[in-house]
């Protein structure tokens, strides 16, 4: 009798890829649903169209490179980078600005890189951030303006239409500029108080962008609480926000207040699902703490003295250039050693 | 309660070990033949000191080590030695290994035993060398020989003795059936050592999803100074380095040893052991093994003769061959597959898992790493295993090294949480042989090197000695030549007539002159010169009798090598072939000289 013959361990824990990705896709749904809710039907129908778009083109290049197309779209790790730019993407974002950046996403940043695992750069913010460069009218002027689904937002035809016609700007009435890119380019000039005058921020923070940010951050709660990601990013990245905003932002009326910093833009969304892709994080826990709290800094200083409202594909992207140096630089005390061994052979840093 | 640590890291597997306690204990039986390994330990392989077809009885000595580091191996039951031969021995790789097969007669009958009444009485040393007869090894797993252990480097006071009844892995629960029913033994185990060591703390640490172990455990050690130190479930805790921790705090420093920080940890089988061979003088001839899985249908533990077959044992616990799928050796976490049921139990086997296909069912296949650093979450070295797997893979060892790949216990718990099913341990395990054979090539390569270095300065050398003593030569003939020219010249000076006699004895007083310049050089001891004008016959009988003896070795080393299935055999079978044409040659060299002497006696006669 030939009996199997295996390398130790021989249990396993039945979590794989897939479902680990499953379990993102979830926690990321209270998100998109406060999305729906408070800027109308936009955000559904990016996520699906990118979802789409992401999984056709991971199949197609899978193919090009002659692997295994089944076994590697049901990883679910494409889908995800197509929610996650589904979910970043301005609401009224023509089709093809959606598509140019899953496409760039998945084939140029994911794929041509080695596919899974290989990508050095976040292929979502790598999407993003190509698209936000290029098609600065398109990704700027179409943010839907607050309104609920049921009162005042444009109906699922309208929107979907709206999209699919490809315009560069969406209709005037329906798209109004975010909250951050509001006060950034008004506060050169009035008081906080006549900025926060102006509908977009509503009666409390930011009309359903705090909503949109408490949902996802309930979501990246969840994904803590399954250990499907650990705090330190998150962590690191509120925290760098935080004590930047600390620091500099005590005035409002020259920097946005901490309390757009952390709920007006794609704060949470970035702290908790973006920034934490493991692929091109840091990976030592005091890596991934300083690697969090570099984008969380970055994002500030972009922010407040860059160009752009929002900063977190920016920030996400100069990290991962930073992610080498910083795993370098941070490996753990191993058990049974005085310090951490630091750098490479040869080298006691 | 004492302050307990935790270490980082760690995982939750399912424990399983309900299938194996409901049972008591059971005596396995005495099989048709048992199968005893000479290697059970971590050292030199012990040496058969009976022969085939000789009686033996139970607890007798069957093999010792002579020299080196190792522990005997006995009897245990009565009977006759069948063969000594080679037979597939529990390891990973499956290979065979010289055993002694004892057929039993039935009779058990036990050879004399002589309980000392008080080992007080008794130096350490010769505490020491009962356990060491006992024949007793680690029985957790590695066999290190326990005496030795027992015997810490000169300058490490042990401190605290720790007896390891954590058995975080799955499955097993040998030394928790142990505990629960040999406490006592237990106790008197871990006395005996302290008393060898006298530390300051004795603890005994146990997990606990043992309770009634640990409540025997209290009882047994009622009135005494050992704590019973119940430390919170979570392999590997049981990991020497990791209950270390857990209990004192303390980390072993890095390729050092427990005792460096005045540590020591022993198995709670190894107590029972040492209990029985210093109370009883009893040496180790069976042990405690857990049977359990899917596949057998009176799963348990067993009292287990040391070379049982686990054929025979899986057959006592009603093994269903048909559900049969994977047999593994130890624990799902850490231990190895066998190939066949054949080989036997040993003093390490502490458990069988006769698993089904679906209970313990093939991994998916292996994807992509995507860094998750779940590995690095669980992982109780606190090493970076994904870096660590990237290095393996690309066959980058020198960074592999760098990361600590050898602080890796192979704890398997990274492989258990990779979400990619990527087999973690083999890969670290692939890479430190590879470096561990790298290190032996560059070590054998270095001793070439130096040798064909040594060679060719010796080369050198002797060319240079070559071309002055040619110099020299050369010059004494050109003075020679010189002189003669001068002496040729005076008498032509003198008119004296210069007739072909002359001119004769002078050619032939010059080749004399060359040929002693030449003799001079070449043999720089005169000395040597009359014994090679006749036969020696000692110093040819002495050349004979070191050829012999060469031929020997060489023919040894030969035999040995070719068990070994060594790569040198083709080479030393040269060897041979040399040896014993020089043996042949010193031989007729020898009866040549011999004759010669025969021939004339009245000659060697006058030279003595």
């Amino acid at each position: 009798m030939a009996f199997v013959q295996q390398s130790s361990p021989h249990a396993h824990r039945a979590r794989p890829t897939s479902r680990v990705m499953l379990w993102v896709m979830i926690a990321a749904l209270p998100g998109l649903f406060a999305q729906t809710l408070f800027f109308g039907w936009g955000n559904l129908i990016n996520v699906v169209f990118c979802v789409a778009v992401a999984v056709a083109s991971e199949a197609a290049l899978l193919r090009i490179r002659k692997k295994p197309i089944g076994f590697f779209i049901r990883d679910n790790t494409a889908a995800v980078t197509g929610l996650l730019l589904g979910l970043s993407l301005p609401q009224f974002a023509p089709w093809w600005v959606s598509a140019v950046a899953v496409i760039s996403a998945v084939v140029v940043a994911k794929q041509l890189y080695g596919g899974l695992g290989s990508n050095p750069f976040n292929p979502a913010m790598v999407g993003y951030a190509l698209v936000l460069v290029s098609f600065p009218v398109a990704m700027t002027t179409n943010w839907a303006e607050p309104a609920m689904l049921w009162g005042g937002a444009p109906g699922f035809g309208e929107t979907l239409a709206t999209i699919a016609s490809g315009q560069q700007t969406a209709i005037d009435g329906w798209t109004m500029a975010t909250p951050l890119d509001e006060y950034k380019h008004k506060i050169t000039t009035r008081t906080a108080s006549e900025v926060l005058a102006h509908p977009t921020f509503g009666d409390g923070i930011a009309k359903g962008w705090e909503w949109v940010n408490a949902a996802f951050l309930a979501g990246g709660l969840l994904l803590i609480g399954l250990r499907i990601i650990t705090w330190h990013i998150p962590v690191g990245f509120l925290g760098g926000l935080i004590l930047m905003s600390l620091a500099f932002g005590n005035n409002a009326d020259l920097y946005a207040p901490l309390s757009l910093h952390l709920l007006a833009g794609g704060t949470m969304l970035g702290a908790f699902f973006i920034a934490t892709d493991p692929v091109s994080a840091a990976t030592s826990h005091q890596g991934k703490l300083i690697y969090g709290a570099g984008i969380g800094i970055l994002i500030y200083l972009i922010r407040t003295w860059g160009n752009y409202p929002d900063a977190v594909a920016f920030s996400v992207l100069l990290m991962n250039f930073a992610v080498p140096f910083i795993d370098h630089y941070t490996p753990p005390r191993t058990y049974g050693h005085h310090k951490p061994r630091r750098g490479v052979p040869g080298s006691q840093g | 309660m004492n302050q307990l640590w935790d270490f980082s890291g760690g995982i939750h597997p399912l424990e399983h070990k309900d299938i194996s306690t409901a049972r008591p204990i059971r005596r396995c039986g005495t099989p048709e033949r048992l199968i005893l390994p000479l290697q059970q330990h971590i050292g030199d392989p012990a040496q058969a000191i009976v022969g085939i077809g000789d009686q033996v009885l139970k607890g007798q000595k069957i093999a010792d080590v002579k020299t080196g580091m190792g522990v005997p191996v006995h009897a245990p039951t009565s009977g006759v030695i069948e063969s000594i031969m080679e037979h597939p021995v529990p390891h990973p790789s499956g290979m065979a290994d010289w055993c002694i097969t004892l057929k039993p007669d039935g009779k058990d009958q036990w050879c004399s035993r002589n309980p000392v009444g008080d080992f007080h009485t008794l130096s350490r040393d010769q505490v020491l060398q009962i356990i060491r007869n006992a024949g007793i090894s680690g029985m957790g797993g590695a066999g290190f020989p326990t005496d030795i252990k027992l015997r810490p480097p000169r300058d490490r006071k042990v401190n605290t003795l720790i007896l390891n009844g954590a058995e975080c892995e799955p499955y097993i629960t040998a030394d928790d059936m142990t505990m629960r029913e040999k406490a006592d033994e237990v106790v008197a185990g871990l006395k005996v050592m302290a008393w060898i060591l006298r530390p300051e703390r004795c603890v005994i640490g146990v997990e606990d999803n043992k309770p009634e172990a640990i409540a025997a455990l209290r009882k047994a050690a009622e009135g005494t100074q050992t704590e019973i130190a119940v430390i919170p479930t979570k392999y590997p805790s049981g990991g020497e380095k990791q209950l270390i921790q857990v209990l004192t705090g303390m980390e072993v420093p890095s390729g050092g040893i427990p005792a460096d920080i005045g540590v020591m940890c022993q198995n709670i089988g190894t107590a029972v052991a040492v209990a029985q061979a210093v109370y009883q003088d009893t040496p180790l001839i069976s042990r405690i093994v857990t049977i359990t899985g899917e596949a057998v249908h009176e799963p348990g533990n067993f009292e287990v003769l040391i070379g049982t077959p686990i054929e025979y044992l899986l057959e006592q616990a009603g093994v269903q061959q048909d559900k049969l799928s994977r047999l593994v050796l130890g624990g799902p976490m850490m231990g190895y597959t066998l190939s066949t049921e054949a080989v036997p139990v040993i003093k390490t086997t502490n458990c069988i898992i006769a698993a089904t296909a679906t209970e313990l069912s093939a991994p998916p296949p292996e994807q992509p790493c995507i860094r998750c650093g779940e590995c690095a979450e669980v992982c109780p070295m606190e090493l970076l295993p994904q870096q660590l797997f990237w290095y393996s893979k690309a066959t980058e060892f020198e960074k592999a090294e760098h990361l600590n790949l050898f602080d890796c216990i192979e704890c398997g718990a990274c492989s258990y949480v990779c979400p990619s099913s990527i087999p973690l341990v083999q890969y670290y395990r692939f890479a430190k042989d590879e470096i561990r054979v790298q290190r032996a090539e560059q070590l054998k390569s270095d001793r070439a090197r130096e040798r064909f270095e040594a060679r060719q300065a010796r080369l050198e050398r002797e060319k240079e000695e070559k071309e002055l003593r040619r110099k020299e030569r050369a010059k004494a003939a050109a003075e020679a030549q010189a002189n003669k020219q001068a002496e040729a010249k005076k008498a032509a000076a003198d008119g004296e007539a210069v007739d072909e006699r002359a001119a004769k004895s002078a050619l032939v007083e010059q080749a004399l002159a060359r040929k002693k310049a030449k003799a001079e050089a070449s043999q720089p001891s005169p000395a040597g010169q009359p014994t090679a004008e006749k036969p020696d016959i000692e110093a040819l009988e002495k050349q004979l009798s070191q050829a012999q003896s060469k031929l020997a070795t060489m023919q040894g080393m030969l035999d040995e090598a070719k068990a070994q299935q060594a790569d040198n055999v083709e080479k030393l079978e040269r060897a041979v072939a040399k040896n014993h044409d020089r043996v042949k040659r010193a031989d007729e060299a020898l009866t040549e000289a011999r004759n010669t002497m025969a021939t004339r006696p009245t000659e060697s006669q006058s030279t003595d």
